[in-house]
């Protein structure tokens, strides 16, 4: 469909749909390339670029080759499956492309070298829906992961989209839809898990003569990239979900806030709603239903705080980020002081499909009081990272070890971080915890955006602590005291700790001050910035103890408090150890053990890093 | 002329005006307030930094005080007054690439280029740099140089990063 053609009725809309539903042929072959971040860096473009070029060599310019929003299993990048069978090509290079099309895509055959292959079990597979890494996923946001190109609106139609948002301003009064959205018991998938139907009935029920609805997609959260990938391969899925919300709540205008930071998901959505906009399924009488509705986008420009939502109304509005008092909630007095209703990316994206199959279907997946799914970014020290999406209330191992292939070099896991700089660590004994919005809470950690950093046995955790929380002070807007103070002071002896200096009654001082600070700050980030404290000192306090009192550093982290040494009886005198060290301060002959010189040594760590044989040590 | 882009600063002034008169805002404050922050990138876009003259300009397109523009500035992260470097390494210290060893790849840029972060290489041909997070977390350890992004950096590539650039 080049012609874009404002469409002025619903009917016209259910024309074209059908159009391009039937256009679709089901056994029709196409070659899916992943576009996003961790394919991209690793030649996806390119890749893409010469599977066109092959294709129309090779006289089959019949096969299309879409690029599309995040297929999830980022680690084996660039990724490209041949539809309609799924096939699972990872690692792919432009070496690759020929064979893939002349081989697969004209022959019929499968190219084993280019297939995924378990480490653990050494078995190989086909398709996609067989590797381990997706077998275990229940994809409900992402279903369209793979199959559609997030760059043609139309691609989003032919699958059935818009016509949730179709059904809702044909068929449903705005109270339905609210009532829909409560009896599906969805909750902001932002981290706090507030109820979204309820906060959308309060902004329905508040009065004033405009309301507004946001997207919070200032996704802040270090090690989460969920919506970053939702806004770039799904963007018309938030579209109609904020298009659902804004008939339900009587909003007429829209913001999409997005960090500056993520230039694809920038693009992807500007894209998006130009072509929405050319559709007519944005604007003035939408579909002829006298329903109107107009959104745009705003850049955020590099601070944390604005994803607290009084902060970012604030810069929305254009000024600095500083969060305000709530009471009154945004839902009776937001933006410029009226109406509005602030929602995150991924819960915005679950509308659609949740008016499409109905409240009951969300409500039976997952736990009694976390319905649906998450989408995760499991990343760290985990063999398979990526973007993965489960139903809630699966456990933390199975997302690990199922999933994300354990740990990287066969180490020990030693935690999970959840909720980014408001969340915790979650110790190994707890990984059979299922993860959904209360339990999480109950373990000291938090849900959050849904970033899952996977730490392994050299992890320092009183390092970790001292890392989030130089992260909040220096994203620390600087309005309330107990914020601006309190964390300065807890990241002060953190600091402190980890250089070897602690003194005994550090923990109490720092658990008195945690919840000083937890108590009296005026916003979520100052409320929660004590959590990576308080979680690891509640699940890691021998550590901490190790440090003040033995002076060391169980992680082998902490430069101050650590020294190198080689391990003669593992050593291979293999020299890439004494290759690397900066100072030369390693020795030896070859294939012979080494030794290494602490007068020299930096403890730039970097032979600990490189040694495949472990037998660099820590002490 | 600015010693960043080779265009003469007159016609990066009329740039910017021609931007800010494209935006077609009205005499209301709360709508050319709004503008700010869009206003802001593409100032920083066009000259690479926000000198204290365009801070003025901007003040004076929009009718808004002076300190309220400056206030924005100074705090988001993106925003800078001081002059950059041609190239901008950026080292992401989100968690992900915190616990695979961002910190080391830090000190060896750090070491290699002899600056800090936050500094200019005295010829100009650097600016160093952190990033909180740009989720490409999979890649961990990140390094980003002028837009373009670095995966599963090790200490050792630093010299090579910078060698692309000199």
């Amino acid at each position: 469909m080049t012609t874009l053609t404002r469409l002025d009725t619903v009917e016209a809309f259910g024309e074209l749909r059908e159009f391009l539903r039937l256009r679709q042929d089901p056994r029709q072959t196409v070659i899916s390339v992943c576009g996003f971040t961790g394919c991209k860096v690793n030649g996806s473009d390119a890749v893409a670029e010469a599977l066109k070029e092959e294709v129309r060599k090779q006289g089959r310019d019949d096969v299309p080759v879409k690029v599309t929003g995040c297929h999830g299993f980022c680690e084996k990048g660039p990724l490209v499956v041949i539809l309609p069978q799924g096939i699972f090509y990872q690692k792919v290079g432009l070496k690759d492309v020929e064979a893939i099309v002349e081989k697969t895509v004209i022959g019929g055959e499968i190219i084993p070298s280019l297939l995924y292959t378990d480490p653990r079990t050494k078995e190989q597979y086909k398709l996609e829906s067989e590797v381990p890494f997706y077998a275990k996923q229940e994809r409900v946001v992402c279903r369209h992961s793979g199959k559609i190109d997030a760059a043609r609106i139309e691609d989003y139609i032919a699958v059935g989209g818009y016509s949730s948002m179709v059904k809702v301003l044909t068929e449903m009064a705005p109270e339905e839809v609210i009532d829909e959205m409560k009896r599906s018991g969805l909750r902001g998938r932002g981290g706090a898990g507030f109820p979204t139907g309820k906060k959308w009935e309060f902004c329905r029920m508040a009065e004033g003569d405009e309301k507004f609805i946001v997207c919070n997609g200032d996704e802040g959260d270090p090690g989460a990239f969920m919506d970053g990938s939702i806004m770039d391969g799904h963007p018309h899925a938030v579209l109609e979900g904020m298009l659902i919300g804004a008939y339900a709540i009587g909003a007429t205008h829209g913001y999409l806030y997005v960090r500056t930071e993520y230039p694809l998901a920038i693009r992807s959505l500007t894209r998006a709603l130009e072509q929405a906009h050319d559709y007519g399924l944005l604007g003035e009488n939408i579909l002829g239903t006298g329903f109107s509705f107009d959104l745009e986008l705003t850049r955020g420009a590099g601070a944390f705080v604005c994803g607290e939502e009084t902060a970012l109304m604030a810069s929305i509005e254009g000024n600095i980020g500083s969060p305000r008092q709530r009471p009154p909630f945004p839902a009776v007095s937001g933006l410029w002081g009226k109406p509005t209703n602030i929602n995150n990316v991924e819960t915005w994206a679950n509308v659609p499909v949740i008016i499409d199959r109905g409240a009951e279907w969300f409500a039976s997946i997952g736990t009694e009081g976390s319905k649906g799914t998450k989408v995760f970014s499991l990343v760290g020290k985990v063999n398979n990272t990526g973007l993965v999406e489960v139903p809630m209330g699966m456990t933390l191992r199975e997302i690990v070890y199922d999933i994300g292939g354990g740990i990287q070099k066969g180490r020990k896991l030693k935690a999970v971080q959840t909720g980014g700089p408001s969340g915790g660590c979650i110790p190994e004994s707890l990984m059979d915890l299922r993860v959904d919005f209360d339990e999480l809470v109950k373990a000291g950690g938090m849900m959050g955006s849904g970033g899952l950093i996977v730490m392994d046995e050299r992890t320092c955790m009183v390092d970790v602590a001292r890392y989030f929380l130089e992260f909040l002070t220096d994203e620390s807007c600087g309005k309330c005291n107990p914020c601006r103070e309190g964390v300065q002071q807890m990241h002060n002896i953190l600091e402190r700790i980890c250089a070897g200096e602690g003194k005994d009654d550090d923990i109490d001082i720092l658990l008195e001050l945690a919840e000083y600070v937890k108590d009296s700050s005026l916003c979520a980030l100052g409320g929660t910035a004590p959590n990576p404290v308080l979680s690891t000192i509640k699940h890691f306090r021998d550590e901490y103890e190790a440090h003040i009192r033995d002076h060391k550093c169980p992680g082998g982290v902490c430069k101050a408090l650590i020294q190198y040494g080689i391990n003669a009886d593992a050593c291979k005198g293999c020299e890439r150890c004494a290759k690397e060290c900066p100072q030369d301060a390693i020795t030896g002959e070859k294939k012979q053990p080494h030794t290494l010189d602490r007068e020299k040594c930096i403890k730039c760590g970097v032979c600990f890093e490189t040694c495949p044989f472990d037998a660099v040590y820590t002490e | 002329m600015n010693p960043q882009t080779a265009e003469p600063e007159t016609a990066q002034f009329a740039r910017l005006a021609e931007f800010i008169d494209g935006l077609g805002l009205g005499h209301e404050p709360d709508e050319r307030q709004a503008a700010l922050i869009e206003v802001l990138h593409e100032a920083q876009e066009i000259f690479g930094y926000l000198p204290e003259d365009v801070q003025e300009f901007v003040a004076e397109k929009l009718r808004l005080p002076l300190g309220r523009v400056f206030g924005v500035i100074s705090f988001y992260h993106y925003f800078t007054a001081e002059p950059r470097g041609k190239h901008q390494i950026n080292c992401c210290l989100g968690t992900a690439c915190f616990v695979r060893g961002a910190e080391k790849i830090i000190e060896q840029f750090e070491d290699t280029l002899g600056i800090k972060m936050g500094e200019v290489t005295p010829d100009k041909n650097f600016s160093l740099g952190t990033l909180r997070c740009v989720g490409a977390c999979s890649l961990a350890p990140v390094v980003i140089v002028d837009g373009k992004t670095y995966g599963r950096v090790t200490p050792e590539q630093a010299a090579e990063i910078i060698a692309e650039y000199n």
